[in-house]
């Protein structure tokens, strides 16, 4: 599984690490972030990307998992 | 029941009622008082605080707005509602300061923020187009910098009440602008009695309207730079879909309330000096894409305990101060004894653009990361 720390990473940094991660097609991919906005940011592009996504909240952060 | 208005918000038509929302309350406040094309601006409202503040001495822009402090205390609200106020600090502040004031540099250079321009251009201003071509060649710079690995670096968490700076401190200009104090003979706090400054809704209007678009605009992350950045960086319409919705209700409304006349020479608090419109939008929309957001956006994350936002925030109040002390600023079109007088920038300002989008440059070029 290849994780990503994006915590404290302004938008849309997280979202353009993401995808580079997806582009290299090593799945599935662990995404960490630590504000509402980066997860919905990145929930957004992997969505319109065609690949399943999963969310866990852990304290003030959000695991998300990206699945084929 | 609190995820599921924030995920309403977060969704498409979240973001374009609520851009819709902001269009018709700025085009209000035009017919309730505030300057024509100017319901909100964000750029020119900061430049008004700092003129009332003293910072710049031009009478006729000297007001403490509402709207900027409704803009801050909306965010708050609704992060603190939602549980999403969390102070933060992180990196490089000066180098945000600096974008902040070159922001502001560029912003007035063409008189108005990209709000504005989007406000201009549905009162008919066709300056407004020329001023998005200059955004988006801006936008377009920095985005190839964030492709490259372009960063300010990480934020962290701190303590609470560093996250309440900003707020506290919109809550004090409220103050001073309701008890008017003049701290010396002659001094601050200064408001104009003619000129734009002069203009402006009542004072309860205008803080409402900015409480509930800072509310609307922390919900739905409403950036006027970040729509085109997401459609230039990975064709994301989500953020543009709200500022269209913006621009399209802010046009219809001012169609409905007269206030719409096309055209590019004289129109209201603008000057149809093409190439400087251009060249200051371009400025300032790098500025806005390296630091992270339009001067809107910086607003709401400075209320939600963004304190790099809030040191960005600064730097654009500092930039205003900067820009009409050294005679920076666009000067309007006129009419002189029945001759068109188009308006413009000094030879200083033309400077200040030129050395503005070199800092952006160097900025961009020497702070990437490999990743």
């Amino acid at each position: 599984m290849k994780k990503i720390d994006a915590r404290g990473l302004s938008c849309p940094r997280p979202v353009i690490i993401t995808n580079k991660a997806i582009q290299e097609g090593e799945f599935p991919v662990e995404i960490l972030v630590d504000t509402v906005t980066s997860r919905e940011n990145v929930r957004r592009m992997v969505e319109n990307a065609g690949l399943k996504v999963s969310i866990k909240e852990a304290g003030e952060e959000f695991v998300i998992t990206i699945t084929k | 029941m609190s995820e599921k208005i924030t995920r309403f918000f977060a969704s498409r038509w979240g973001i374009v009622i609520s851009g819709a929302a902001i269009g018709i309350l700025a085009t209000l406040l035009q017919r309730l008082g505030n300057p024509p094309n100017m319901g909100v601006c964000v750029a020119c409202f900061e430049r008004d605080i700092a003129g009332a503040l003293g910072l710049h001495r031009v009478s006729v822009v000297q007001y403490i707005r509402p709207e900027i402090i409704g803009f801050v205390l909306g965010s708050t609200i609704a992060a603190l509602l939602f549980r999403e106020f969390r102070a933060r600090a992180g990196s490089a502040p000066l180098v945000r300061f600096m974008l902040g004031v070159f922001a502001m540099i560029g912003a007035l250079t063409f008189l108005g923020c990209p709000w504005r321009a989007l406000l201009r251009l549905a009162g008919g201003d066709l300056n407004g187009i020329t001023a998005l071509i200059g955004l988006t060649a801006g936008i377009s710079i920095g985005v190839q910098f964030l492709k490259s690995g372009y960063n300010l670096g990480r934020s962290y968490k701190t303590y609470s009440s560093a996250g309440w700076v900003m707020p506290l401190a919109m809550i004090g200009l409220l103050l001073l602008l309701v008890f008017r104090p003049q701290f010396v003979p002659g001094g601050p706090i200064f408001f104009s009695d003619k000129g734009p400054g002069s203009l402006h809704a009542a004072i309860p209007v205008s803080l409402i309207v900015g409480l509930i678009i800072g509310f609307l605009a922390q919900r739905t992350r409403f950036c006027t730079m970040g729509s085109l950045r997401d459609i230039i960086l990975m064709r994301d319409t989500h953020l543009l879909s709200g500022v269209v919705a913006f621009v399209v209700a802010a046009f219809i409304s001012n169609m409905l309330l007269g206030q719409v006349r096309f055209g590019f020479v004289l129109q209201p608090v603008a000057h149809s000096n093409h190439v400087w419109n251009f060249l200051g939008m371009t400025l300032t929309g790098l500025a806005f894409a390296l630091a992270g957001g339009c001067p809107g956006r910086q607003l709401f994350l400075a209320g939600e305990g963004d304190t790099d936002a809030g040191v960005f925030v600064l730097g654009m109040i500092v930039g205003a101060g900067i820009s009409h002390n050294f005679n920076l600023a666009g000067r309007a079109d006129a009419m002189v004894q029945g001759v068109l007088n188009v308006g413009g920038i000094s030879v200083y300002g033309m400077i200040a653009v030129l050395l503005g989008i070199t800092v952006c440059l160097v900025v961009g070029f020497t702070m990437r990361e490999k990743y």
